[in-house]
């Protein structure tokens, strides 16, 4: 919906070209990918598709032993092998991560109080007194029952489900352009995963700001995306509008992507819908369709030629000679 | 605060604490109750054994000086030694290791090397060296082990802190916009209390023999001043015919051995939030 909504304004996150290589394996192969101001984008892809590597780069937390190509721009301004200093001017104030276990992402000798207002102190020069003050209304608003208590109580005192809502609050403190949420509902249980996406999107509708959603689970991104990106083998192999992925998927990867996800009516299965093989080898050579192997509708052409991403409608590319629309 | 609340809830650490306190208040005020000092001698008591007689409530030595003003005397410089030499290994040690751990890379290796370069070299020709440049005295005895008392500390706490580096609460400091500086100190030294309060009370045992050792060599304390390495060697030639001599300056550095190590224990259970 909001793609089109400020078609001059300058995309909240740009990435160019992106390749970020691990010695011999090539983790992320010449990604781009745009995420406009306030739209919400679903990443999706098994481990190991690069999926959370592109979104490591923007943030800068890389290991020292990648090697990264290309442009990752916030607002304009070039992330990509810049200062710390500069680096921490966006992250953490414009520009926030939520991770994917709450159990381990909180500092567990620091006060909840103390880590939520050391984020405004540091990036907005308010006092601690201030701080605490904005941090608790924060809590307030992603709903944790007596914020009040909460700031004064260590981490191992909260279960999981608020640990993520401390996070949650955490990432929204200095009012962002874009959150990158990384699998946060993966390490809850299914009840408090609805919670904790529910949190999100009311959150979103009440502040405005851009969400990157990563996640392996179609189910989960369906709710909150506007847009859904499919990655494997560390390329962009199909993306467009929720609604119509997930009716008219083009890509052979994403339409069995969604043949996995458990469907509550209809006919009772007799096993879960799997998908066969493997997914390749990261040091493999860039020839050819990475899902070929995989793929029921693989020809010569796809084990030889290496597929672009190309548009079949207005806003939906897909990286395949045989879509299924085809 | 919490963490204090929590050591008085253990009794062992409590009590163990208490004697500690009552140790050193004795050891600091305690001469002043017994008219004896540390170097007269009383050849009317040479050797003696505990008794009022002369006021030589823990006996006398083999020249008939008082055990109990000598004990309390050698209880201060041992504390003292071990105390001095393990805040300075604390306070040095937890940052350069902590800094080198944090920071990595070539910074890393430059600081390892130099820790140890320095560890190579032979601890008593360091000793020597700078007695003989400052001239003797129990201040640069403090100075001198704590210098070299760093150094392991500097290991362990760089040891841990590689292994705090990894965890997902830094990545997500790093990703909120934290500095290098404000991370090592916010969120990495206090994940190291636990073990730098463990070794530390275990270095202070290690310091006090050390000392005892220096002045064996005539490098530490020299008499008529006392500390209790001292007086365990000079009561272990004697252990047949006047065991009290031992026993005495034994006891005090056992018991305080024993109730710093259970206070070592018991602050680490306080320390450490997520055991709870």
């Amino acid at each position: 919906m909001s793609a089109n909504l400020h078609p001059t304004a300058l995309p909240t996150l740009a990435i160019d070209n992106l390749s970020v290589r691990f010695g011999e394996s090539a983790a992320v192969r010449d990604v781009s990918l745009r995420v406009e101001p306030g739209e919400s984008v679903g990443v999706v892809g098994e481990s190991g598709s690069g999926k959370t590597q592109v979104f490591m780069s923007a943030m800068g937390l890389l290991p020292p032993n990648a090697r990264v190509q290309g442009s990752v721009r916030f607002e304009g301004t070039e992330l990509l092998g810049v200062a710390p200093a500069v680096l921490n001017r966006v992250r953490g104030s414009k520009l926030t991560m939520i991770f994917q276990d709450p159990m381990t992402s909180l500092t567990p000798h620091l006060r909840i109080g103390i880590q939520l207002a050391e984020v405004l102190v540091t990036h907005s020069g308010s006092s601690w007194a201030d701080a605490e003050r904005a941090a608790l209304l924060m809590l307030e608003r992603v709903r944790i029952p007596e914020a009040k208590r909460r700031l004064r109580q260590y981490p191992h005192e909260l279960s999981g489900g608020m640990r993520q809502r401390v996070m949650i609050a955490m990432s929204l403190l200095c009012e962002p352009s874009l959150v990158i949420a990384d699998e946060p509902t993966t390490a809850l249980d299914v009840t408090v995963q609805a919670q904790i996406l529910d949190t999100l999107r009311i959150m979103r509708a009440e502040l405005g700001m851009g969400i990157v959603l990563i996640s392996h689970d179609m189910g989960v991104v369906a709710g909150l995306a506007d847009r859904i990106v499919v990655m494997y083998a560390g390329r962009i192999v199909e993306q467009g509008p929720t609604a119509e992925m997930l009716r008219r998927p083009e890509h052979p990867y994403t339409a069995a992507l969604l043949r996995c996800v458990p469907a509550l009516s209809g006919p009772r299965l007799e096993r879960m819908p799997s998908l066969p093989g493997q997914a390749p080898d990261p040091r493999r050579a860039d020839q050819g369709c990475a899902f070929a192997p995989r793929c029921a509708r693989a020809a010569e052409r796809c084990r030889v030629e290496m597929p672009q991403l190309r548009a079949l409608s207005r806003r939906h590319e897909a990286a395949c000679h045989f879509p299924l629309s085809a | 605060m919490k963490a204090l609340h929590r050591l008085r809830a253990n009794p062992g650490a409590t009590y163990a604490l208490g004697i500690i306190v009552i140790l050193t208040l004795g050891a600091l005020i305690g001469p002043l109750f017994n008219p004896n000092d540390i170097a007269t001698l009383d050849w009317a008591h040479v050797a003696a054994g505990p008794a009022l007689a002369g006021a030589h409530w823990f006996g006398t030595d083999r020249l008939g000086r008082d055990l109990f003003v000598r004990t309390l005397e050698g209880t201060r410089m041992s504390l003292g030694v071990g105390l001095t030499a393990s805040a300075i290994s604390l306070g040095v040690g937890v940052a350069y290791g902590a800094i080198a751990g944090y920071v990595g890379g070539r910074l890393d290796q430059l600081m390892m090397r130099f820790v140890e370069v320095l560890s190579g070299l032979p601890l008593i020709f360091f000793v020597i060296f700078l007695t003989v440049v400052f001239g003797r005295s129990p201040y640069l005895l403090f100075l001198t082990i704590g210098a070299v008392g760093w150094l392991t500390m500097a290991r362990i706490v760089r040891g841990q802190t590689l292994s705090i580096r990894q965890r997902e609460y830094i990545e997500a400091a790093i990703a909120s916009g934290a500095g290098t500086l404000r991370i090592i100190v916010k969120h990495v030294v206090p994940n190291l209390w636990g073990v730098v309060i463990v070794y530390a009370t275990l270095t202070i045992p290690q310091i006090i023999l050390f000392e005892s050792f220096l002045s064996f060599l005539g490098l530490g304390v020299q008499e008529p001043h006392s500390s209790l390495g001292t007086l365990i060697a000079e009561g272990a030639g004697e252990m047949e015919a006047a065991p009290w001599i031992l026993l005495v300056p034994g006891s005090v550095l056992a018991i305080l051995l024993l109730c710093l190590n259970i206070v070592g224990d018991g602050l680490r259970d306080a320390l450490d939030v997520k055991e709870r």
